[in-house]
């Protein structure tokens, strides 16, 4: 009895690595729409500069945060569901939308007191 | 210091609640405790690492390893907790039979409780890396008031624990029959949520397409910073303004996880005999 159990087992495991394996493989090597607008925003003294930044709705954008700042910061978006942490003096790719037109908050989660700005899509 | 136990709390939270079910789901196993502290120890120890190569792990795949290491993680995760419910879909019944006559820790050797210590090591990993790097931030700034810090971060993390117990002891007090049944139903939601957040990241890495831009907006109703948006949004994966994709991702887990459960559970006759037979043996 306890073999049997065993030998139903080892495939399903296996089945849900692949599973999970092919998930990962099928998205890892082709960045989609590599081209496109790219913003730049920087941190410096905890702060983001621009903290206002305007972009287009209904396009994928990137946007570069490069941290000027000797402290890693996470940036930090709920509305926009995103999260990356750029270790100081680094910089970082984040991809957003495509957007609809509004207001999108984000903030630099390890200094949330004056790391702050919004993202408004037009 | 408010603002250091708040942002150690949001970390700690995500995967006190976590560990919380694991450990629910493992209750009256033989050697749990063993597995689940194995998973503790090295969660911390990697995310310790990660943290010191973070800007290492942030540089690789063209500047987007960092997305890919958290969608790994979390789809590891997510595979882990399927197999624990394929599992417990076609043993539970025997534990649950074995606990309530004998009223005692079950030997279950083939038990894949490997599967769940890397659960919480991944849970760990993840939250915990984001807490060292915080602390880091603060340490070398060299912010007047190191102490508050410590304390501001000894307090996030006491209340994160403390979630986890209450996750914990809330559930062990579902009698042992409807248990596993309960835990199961969370842990799908939980590898369901995990899934969505790693579909997130790879958008994030501009690695797979939005579909259909953002579906629904409940963040006026809940918001996902809330308190109780952030528990929802591990327990059941609550996103406020979820992308297709994401959905996509959320119900193709669902639909996987349980067709395995289904396909592979004994029928109900077969499973009785079987659990009353172990219990004479």
């Amino acid at each position: 009895m306890p073999s049997i159990r065993l030998r139903l087992g080892r495939p399903l495991f296996g089945a849900a690595l692949a599973f999970s394996a092919g998930l990962l493989i099928t998205g890892l090597p082709h960045p989609v729409a590599a081209a496109g607008d790219s913003y730049d925003l920087a941190i410096k003294d905890h702060k983001f500069v621009p903290d206002v930044l305007e972009v287009p709705a209904g396009r994928k954008v990137k946007l570069v945060v490069k941290n000027q700042d000797a402290t890693p910061e996470e940036f930090d978006s709920d509305q926009l569901h995103r999260e990356k942490v750029i270790t100081g003096g680094k910089e970082g790719v984040i991809y957003i939308g495509p957007l609809d037109p509004g207001t999108y908050e984000f903030i630099g989660e390890y200094h949330a007191a004056t790391a702050k700005g919004r993202i408004i899509a037009k | 210091m408010l603002a250091t136990a708040i942002i150690v709390f949001r970390e700690v939270l995500e995967a006190a609640l976590v560990i919380g079910i694991v450990v629910a789901a493992t209750k009256g196993i033989a050697g749990r405790s063993r597995w689940v502290s194995l998973g503790l120890v090295a969660g911390v120890l990697a995310a310790s690492l990660v943290a010191a190569f973070a800007g290492t792990i942030s540089d690789m795949v063209e500047g987007m390893g960092q997305e890919v290491f958290d969608a790994g993680v979390l789809f590891a995760a997510v595979v882990m907790l399927g197999w624990h419910n394929v599992w417990m879909g076609r043993h539970g019944r025997e534990i649950a039979a074995q606990m309530s006559s004998v009223g005692a820790d079950v030997q279950a050797g083939r038990r894949p409780l490997y599967a769940l210590s890397i659960v919480v090591g991944l849970a760990v990993l993840r939250e915990g890396s984001e807490v060292v790097l915080f602390v880091y931030g603060i340490a070398a700034a060299g912010q007047s008031g190191a102490g508050e810090m410590v304390a501001g971060g000894v307090l996030g993390l006491a209340a994160g624990v403390l979630a986890g117990l209450v996750t914990y002891f809330g559930l062990v007090r579902i009698p042992i029959r409807r248990l596993f049944t309960v835990t199961s139903w969370l842990i799908l939601l939980l590898a369901a949520g995990m899934a969505a957040q790693g579909a997130g990241f790879l958008m994030q890495a501009g690695f797979l397409p939005s579909v259909g831009g953002t579906l629904w907006n409940t963040s006026q109703i809940l918001s996902e910073t809330s308190i109780v948006g952030r528990v929802l949004h591990t327990l059941v994966g609550y996103i406020a303004e979820p992308d297709g994709l994401q959905v996509i991702f959320y119900a193709v887990t669902v639909a996987v996880i349980f067709g395995l459960m289904r396909l592979t559970r004994p029928s109900p006759r077969l499973a009785s005999t079987r659990a009353s037979r172990t219990v004479e043996a």
